[in-house]
């Protein structure tokens, strides 16, 4: 089993923090993983990606050019990127700030008004946590448990406080998928 | 031991430290500002200096001081700033200084791009500066490579009183993979009584310098350090061999390069062409007689040259096969890189299929 993921949005939204949770939670689980961003005179606003890929077997080229799973934070990635998928992929749609369908019906798509709940969560930041909560619901292919002690790890501190807030932002995320 | 997600950059620095460096001298430039950010939390928790100085120029001479000193030290810059540092490094090699020196290469020439490309070859491999000089260059194709290059670099230099380069591209400088840290591989290391340390009145001074102006004493000097680079050849070489037994074509890549050809190599697999790839470790040394082993078996039809530039290293391909082989290149300079289809295309072609 091979997921090759690409993460895209606005700088800002967490596209590079999906990536790395994933990475790192798929290490965790003792497979192999790597994490390659864009990089480029990259700043708050403009665009970003990074892809992801999470193996069982050893990774061979960690360059993502057609995804399993396409996660689009905003309509420039889902427009630029939706026509690499593969074929019976999944593509991720950010249907708070998307308002277009995603057009090929030989992939599944799936919505998820991510900024929407992160507003009635009460902080917009963790956008990217539901998110992630509706990829791993819907994938499968990492334990729910595995982020959330890695949510631990992550908030100590005067920061702990942001752990359980994470983690409802996450089972909100899985609610939206069916 | 466990594995843990590291970027590339900082890998290499967490590396440097873990060799004892205790010295870093530099200035910023994409894609390797990851490595002075780490040193600069880092190195002064353990009592050692992180120095962001006006140039390159001055930076490569701070290692030379430092070196001089008998420290461990390190340094490292992009394509543009490598230029800057060329004459520190020829001094480096005259005086005969050990010191760890990273290139995270981006498109060039001049000031080019800021993603990943492969075009400081020659400059690394024949030496940006003055004079017969030769120091090592570790190609990292992983994290963990460079993690674990980047430590033995360290006592390759000692063991040798020689820089040494690690030579990689933006792409292996920003990515993330899992690694672990591994203890590397020990070496009787000389004791450093070359270095400018205090003499305590108990010894003469020690002059580290490059200048030998009677020319038959330069002479001399050129004949040992001669001796000293044909030892590296035959002792430092590095190679990986992947698929290589009874292939029809046979890449030669390095860095991240290697990577694509190997998904490359399974793209041709469905095709029914049995692909293998041969993969210099050390640029310099290059692997020239394994190249030509593994070229020179009955199954290889061509030898495929694949690299991020317009076609460096393939000079030293062709000086390796002494014409027993064809050898066609495939490759992009200035920051774009080549697809696994198109590589395996221009395999396909370099067969006539």
């Amino acid at each position: 089993m091979t997921n090759e993921i690409m993460i895209a949005g606005f700088g800002g939204q967490g596209v590079m923090a999906i990536g790395k949770t994933l990475a790192e939670a798929g290490m965790k689980e003792g497979k192999d993983v790597s994490w390659l961003p864009s990089y480029g005179p990259e700043m708050r606003g403009g665009t970003a990606n990074c892809c992801v890929v999470i193996d069982e077997e050893p990774i061979i080229c960690p360059i993502v050019l057609e995804p399993t799973e396409l996660i689009a934070m905003n309509l420039p990635s889902l427009l630029k990127f939706e026509p690499t998928v593969v074929k019976g992929g999944t593509v991720f749609v950010n249907s708070s700030i998307i308002k277009e369908k995603v057009s090929r019906d030989d992939v599944r798509a799936i919505y998820v008004p991510c900024l929407d709940i992160a507003n009635e969560l009460g902080n917009a930041k963790v956008a990217n946590m539901v998110m992630l909560g509706a990829y791993i619901e819907a994938m499968g292919n990492l334990g729910t448990d595995t982020i959330k002690e890695m949510l631990v790890h992550m908030f100590t501190g005067p920061k702990a406080k942001l752990v359980d807030l994470n983690i409802e932002a996450l089972r909100r995320g899985a609610a939206c998928v069916k | 031991m466990e594995k843990e997600l590291w970027k590339g950059n900082e890998a290499i620095a967490e590396a440097a430290i873990r060799a004892g460096c205790k010295y870093f001298f530099g200035y910023p430039i994409t894609p390797q500002n990851e490595i002075p950010e780490y040193l600069s939390l880092h190195l002064p928790q353990i009592g050692g200096c992180f120095l962001q100085a006006e140039s390159e120029v001055a930076a490569i001479n701070m290692v030379y001081g430092a070196a001089g000193c008998g420290e461990r030290v390190m340094t490292s810059s992009s394509s543009p700033g490598i230029s800057l540092k060329q004459e520190g490094i020829t001094y480096m090699c005259g005086a005969e200084l050990p010191a760890v020196i990273v290139n995270m290469m981006r498109g060039g020439p001049g000031l080019g791009t800021i993603q990943p490309a492969q075009g400081d070859y020659y400059q690394a491999t024949r030496g940006g500066g003055n004079g017969d000089y030769r120091h090592l260059v570790y190609a990292p194709a992983t994290i963990q490579e460079a993690a674990d290059y980047v430590q033995m670099a360290f006592d390759v230099a000692d063991q040798y009183r020689n820089p040494v380069m690690i030579l990689a591209d933006g792409m292996i400088g920003q990515m993330m993979e899992a690694i672990e840290w591994h203890q590397i591989e020990k070496r009787d290391l000389p004791a450093k009584d070359w270095a400018t340390t205090c003499t305590k009145g108990e010894r003469k001074p020690n002059v580290i310098n490059s200048l030998y102006i009677d020319p038959n004493l330069c002479a001399v000097h050129n004949e040992h350090l001669a001796a000293k680079y044909k030892a590296m050849e035959e002792n430092e070489t590095r190679w990986e061999e992947v698929n290589t037994e009874d292939c029809e074509v046979l890449f030669v890549a390095y860095g991240t390069p290697s990577r694509i050809t190997k998904a490359a190599i399974r793209l041709l697999e469905k095709e029914g062409i049995k692909a293998g790839l041969f993969r210099p470790i050390t640029l310099w040394p290059f692997p020239s007689k394994a190249l030509k082993k593994a070229a020179s078996q009955d199954s290889v039809k061509v030898v495929v040259d694949f690299e991020l530039s317009m076609g460096q290293m393939i000079d030293d391909v062709k000086i390796a096969l002494e014409g027993c082989r064809p050898v066609s290149f495939v490759g992009k300079a200035g920051g774009v890189v080549p697809t696994p289809v198109e590589v395996a295309s221009a395999a396909k072609a370099a067969i006539g299929r």
